[in-house]
């Protein structure tokens, strides 16, 4: 008996040791990072461009990064938004029915949810060498719409099979035709969109084996969309790897930077997804 | 609409046949065995041996799995069966806000963190010298990173099983520790397999945060403080120089189709049992 108490009191200890590793590797991340950047962090960081070659020059920040993430993870998410919106509601409302298909679909796109962003990457550099498109912000947001693509879809494909079967009956009964009763889920489902531009933002500002191949890097903030475009990811990546110590100062404070935003962003999404499931129950 | 679904989902495909048809040039030179097996990589001659990054692969993605799927089946056990459901509430928002850091901040970490740990605690009690960059400091980084992918699924796991089966084995006398080993995680062992492969094919393609703490050295690691260099990593590196090269682009494409074969079928395994799990709790 006292043996098996003991088993149990250890392999409780363990759990607990787990857990607080585990948990605890986040605040350890988080924590090295802000040890690491916030003395590098000033005005300047955040308001301009490098000066004198981002390789070697001192002076200045990392706008240039900032823009040129934001175009990015900005101009993919409304194009897989474009996408994925009828592609969600094409698979809730229109295969109906037709069980197999439907689910052949979604393990589809939970497969391309899985591929690397690395593959991404790579398929979208053969995608420019084929329409003679050089590394450009153009190259980089098709390269991440196909990455963030999957995630729109599962997302809200997750969000529009939480509303209830009721709603979608009682618009068809009243005569409205399929496309009509889906702009009414589409409204029952707001916050759920919300959720989903949040994630796939998050994780288009973050991904660099995507837009390596594929949006180049330049000094400037971008003016056109066949301009090369920097990204702050990229820009931790090369800046970390200079000599000059000012300049991986300003990696260790794009990483924070990037750090700071993708946090708010999740937390954000978290509570948005809370509330939309606590508006539902 | 339907368009859209169609060219979206047979976006797997394109994909596919896009890498393949880019690989063909070298596929025509060399053979697959030839590509695999040969630890020879010189573009400059022609010799493309893609042994050691795949070795390299395979050790970091190993000791990634072995540190943390125990971690990660204890943390889900903790956090389902004994953990009081506000510590609960408390803890499972950091498990998400760790799977929302970008890989490159994962890296940075390592760089920071993992690399002098590794070279100034941990190497010096076992090798002679080592600069902290390792496969050692690629699985631990890696390891990290698939916390939250295990945790959530195997969380996910363990909640979906039936109450009456753990009264039972509780009833019979048996701790509560007992009943998580022979009851529930017999039970369990499907998902937790499935969150396994997923976990896998995710430290297969992982590529920045890798890519920045391994060494990148072309050879086949012995221990774990051995540099690598996976296969991911030697895409994102070379893609500059591949169109100076003949074949090199080929090659390069070809490594990314090895990429996506494994992970494509890693995937719809995992996929498939998680979907029969489902179907039977629900059914």
């Amino acid at each position: 008996m006292i043996k098996r108490k003991l088993e149990e009191q250890f392999f409780k200890l363990l759990m607990v040791l787990a857990t607080i590793v585990v948990s605890g590797s986040f605040f350890l991340i988080v924590g090295t990072i802000f040890y690491k950047g916030v003395p590098y962090m000033n005005w300047d960081m955040i308001s301009k461009t490098p000066g004198g070659g981002f390789y070697i020059g001192k002076e200045g920040g990392v706008l240039n990064a900032i823009v040129g993430s934001m175009y990015i993870a900005g101009g993919a998410t409304i194009l897989g938004l474009i996408i994925s919106i009828p592609v969600a509601i094409f698979i809730n409302m229109y295969m109906d029915g037709k069980k197999f298909l439907s689910n052949t679909v979604r393990m589809a796109f939970d497969v391309l949810f899985g591929i690397p962003s690395i593959v991404y990457g790579a398929f979208g550099f053969l995608l420019m060498i084929y329409f003679g498109v050089r590394a450009s912000l153009l190259g980089g947001i098709i390269a991440v719409t196909l990455l963030v693509i999957p995630i729109l879809v599962r997302t809200l494909d997750e969000v529009i099979r939480t509303v209830p079967g009721e709603l979608r009956d009682a618009a068809l009964s009243l005569g409205s035709t399929r496309w009509e009763t889906a702009k009414v889920v589409l409204r029952a489902i707001r916050p759920g969109i919300y959720t989903a531009i949040l994630l796939s933002f998050g994780r288009a500002i973050g991904d660099v084996a995507s837009v390596l191949f594929t949006a180049g890097f330049s000094d400037n903030i971008p003016t056109s969309l066949h301009e090369p475009a920097a990204t702050l990811p990229l820009a931790i990546f090369f800046q970390l790897g200079s000599p000059v110590a000012e300049v991986q100062g300003r990696g260790y404070a794009s990483a924070l930077i990037l750090t700071i935003v993708v946090l708010v962003i999740t937390v954000l999404s978290e509570l948005l997804l809370k509330r939309f499931y606590k508006n539902k129950i | 609409m339907l368009l859209f679904t169609v060219a979206s989902v047979s976006l797997v495909f394109i994909i596919g046949i896009g890498l393949y048809y880019k690989s063909i040039p070298i596929l025509n030179k060399l053979s697959w065995g030839q590509l695999l097996g040969s630890s020879v990589w010189k573009p400059f001659k022609g010799l493309f041996g893609f042994f050691p990054y795949i070795m390299g692969t395979l050790w970091v993605t190993g000791i990634a799995i072995v540190i943390a799927l125990p971690l990660c089946i204890l943390t889900s056990l903790y956090i389902v069966e004994y953990a009081p459901s506000r510590l609960r509430r408390f803890l499972m928002p950091f498990v998400n806000l760790l799977s929302g850091i970008p890989p490159v901040i994962f890296g940075v970490w390592g760089v920071l963190f993992i690399i002098p740990l590794i070279q100034t605690y941990i190497a010096p009690h076992f090798v002679e010298y080592s600069t902290g960059y390792s496969v050692l400091a690629g699985g631990i980084v890696l390891a990290v990173m698939i916390f939250p992918l295990i945790v959530s699924i195997v969380n996910e796991v363990l909640r979906t099983m039936p109450q009456e089966l753990k009264d039972a084995s509780l009833a019979l006398g048996a701790t509560k520790w007992e009943t998580i080993k022979k009851v529930i995680l017999r039970k369990a062992l499907p998902g937790i397999i499935a969150a396994t492969v997923l976990a896998i094919s995710r430290a297969f393609g992982e590529t920045i945060a890798v890519l920045m703490v391994c060494g990148n050295n072309a050879v086949v690691p012995h221990s774990v403080f051995d540099t690598g260099y996976p296969l991911p990593a030697l895409i994102a590196n070379n893609y500059g120089d591949m169109m100076s090269i003949p074949l090199y682009d080929s090659a390069l494409m070809f490594a990314a189709l090895l990429l996506f074969i494994i992970i494509l079928l890693f995937n719809i395994i995992s996929r498939v049992i998680l979907t029969r799990l489902e179907r039977r709790m629900a059914g």
